[in-house]
């Protein structure tokens, strides 16, 4: 319906709806604008010490820097191929290995107890072991990223497989579905809401096996710029290194924000 | 066996064993199904008429007794159980995928049943836009797709609202007898099992065993249908017969 043909209360609400979106946008960039100008503020009235917090215009002065030689690039493109290695490879791995599980109950069931310690145990702790493992350059931190988000990728898709109603189960079956068909028709398109979701918190699992990583061994990406600032105690370094660091893995949500949207509107046009 | 019937239990016995006891369920069932008969299960809750409906479509293996089935069966389920995320039509070819069956033949049957069921228009429809009464139709039409000879009805119409019901249960009483479908159906109620079905057998509590069997023949102005059989003459007889039935097992 085009928005002339619609009657004059509805256009009201419709108006009202766009101030409100705005005004809310206006309050988010006027807190960042407020928050960056009392910082910078704060630095050269020196009531902030920059040694230890340092000041915006550093950063961005640090940034134009690093922008200028094109060593940013480089640095975000190893940690973002990092990130995206470790989070596609964990999350096809983790929902196989979930749909391995709920088609053999009896190795669920084995496998259970290691899970559920796989999952108690803070995975970080496990990061020297598989590095040492697999090789201190890109392969042994794309390994801890598939690491951490793998565990959590198929506990969560297995208890989300195994809770789609025994009943509809049934209903096929009483069509005389095989298992390849209960699959396929019903414990998948059934989860796609909920492996969108996964995908949503596996990006951030793998960000957060790329910079322990990066942490550990490696000598470039956003990690090892962060832990060589905090080494040689440069917080413009460390500051720009967590910066640039969050707006990759907005984008990388955004993307997937924008995935989800796509097949959303593909199941329910 | 005799001659024409579709379903024949004789002597069936399930028990359902647990690590700490066995229930013994179904208690030497006997019952035949003929052609183009509605037959009625009535019976206490839990005594296992969706037990047999299972053993029937061979979902379930009975403990001990002979099971025959001759003929594809249709189960439709006490729930609708349409997929949210695939729309009116698509839920209604489910059946005939899983069986690798769409012919033209097949769509054009599905064509016919949406048509004379009044949901064509809402073919492209998602499932959470029907109403109850709608999406039991869907249910009902996605099991009368893929062409069953039997149809296993679980309480049909029980997540419906009274009035709806007596519509539904009307609408879906036509359906069977124009597609001509032998029909196993549980109920919880009593008018409209005498409203639907030719025969009723009315089950005991657990273990349970068939208590009676009863022929319906009602005397109506018009065809039969579940609304015009509550104005049979004899209709009240067949009721107070079952309700008494009915009150030796329920509660006690
Ligand atoms: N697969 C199963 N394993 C163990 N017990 C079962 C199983 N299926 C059913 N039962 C038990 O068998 C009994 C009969 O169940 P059933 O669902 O057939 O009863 P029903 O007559 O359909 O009841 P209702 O009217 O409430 O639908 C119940 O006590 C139930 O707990
Ligand atoms: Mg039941």
């Amino acid at each position: 319906m085009k928005e002339s043909e619609l009657s004059q209360e509805h256009r009201r609400y419709l108006a009202q709806l766009r101030r409100n979106k705005r005004k809310i946008l206006f309050w988010q960039i006027a807190s960042i604008i407020v928050f960056l100008l009392l910082w910078e503020i704060g630095a050269k009235t020196k009531i902030i010490d920059t040694f230890l917090f340092s000041c915006p215009s550093a950063i961005w002065q640090l940034f134009l820097v690093y922008l200028e030689n094109g060593e940013i690039f480089m640095h975000i493109g190893i940690s973002v191929w990092e990130t995206i290695l470790g989070f596609v490879i964990g999350t096809i791995l983790g929902i196989l290995a979930a749909v391995i599980l709920w088609w053999n109950e009896t190795l669920a069931k084995i496998c259970d107890p290691l899970l559920v310690i796989l999952n108690a145990l803070p995975k970080t702790a496990l990061a020297p072991i598989l590095i040492v493992w697999v090789g201190a350059g890109i392969e042994g931190i794309v390994a801890v990223a598939i690491f951490i988000s793998v565990v959590v990728t198929i506990m969560s898709a297995y208890n989300y497989f195994i809770t789609v109603d025994e009943d509809k189960i049934t209903m096929l079956k009483s069509f005389g579905a095989n298992k390849w068909q209960i699959l396929t028709k019903l414990i998948l398109p059934a989860n796609v809401g909920n492996l969108i979701n996964i995908l949503k918190i596996n990006v951030g699992m793998s960000w957060v096996g790329v910079i322990v990583g990066e942490f550990l061994v490696s000598r470039y990406g956003i990690g090892y710029l962060i832990v060589y600032g905090g080494q040689v105690f440069r917080l413009d370094l460390v500051m720009m290194g967590v910066f640039v660091l969050a707006v990759c893995a907005w984008l990388m949500y955004a993307a997937i924000n924008f995935l989800e949207k796509q097949i959303t509107r593909q199941l329910f046009h | 066996m005799k001659e024409n019937s579709l379903v024949h239990l004789d002597n069936v016995n399930m028990i359902f064993y647990r690590p700490d006891d066995a229930l013994h369920v179904l208690y030497n069932i006997s019952m035949n199904l003929h052609e183009g008969e509605i037959l009625g299960l009535l019976g206490p809750s839990g005594s296992g008429k969706s037990t047999i409906l299972n053993i029937v479509a061979g979902l379930l293996a009975p403990s001990s007794g002979q099971v025959e089935c001759h003929g594809q069966i249709g189960y439709m389920f006490q729930r609708d159980h349409l997929l949210d995320w695939r729309n009116i039509y698509d839920n209604i070819m489910l059946g005939l995928e899983i069986q690798k069956n769409i012919t033209p033949q097949s769509e054009a049957k599905v064509e016919r049943l949406l048509k004379s069921y009044d949901l064509w228009d809402f073919r492209r429809h998602f499932p959470k836009e029907l109403s109850g009464g709608m999406r039991q139709r869907v249910a009902l039409i996605r099991t009368l797709a893929i062409d069953p000879d039997i149809l296993l009805l679980d309480e049909p119409f029980s997540s419906l609202d009274y009035q709806t019901r007596l519509l539904v249960s009307n609408d879906i009483y036509k359906i069977i007898k124009q597609e001509n479908k032998s029909t196993i159906m549980v109920t919880h109620d009593i008018s409209e099992a005498i409203g639907m079905c030719d025969t009723i057998y009315v089950l005991s509590k657990r273990p349970t065993n068939v208590k009676a069997i009863h022929s319906i023949n009602l005397t109506t102005a018009d065809e039969k249908t579940p609304l015009t059989a509550r104005k049979a003459p004899e209709y009240q007889h067949y009721f107070d017969l079952i309700w008494k039935e009915m009150m030796q097992y329920e509660g006690k």
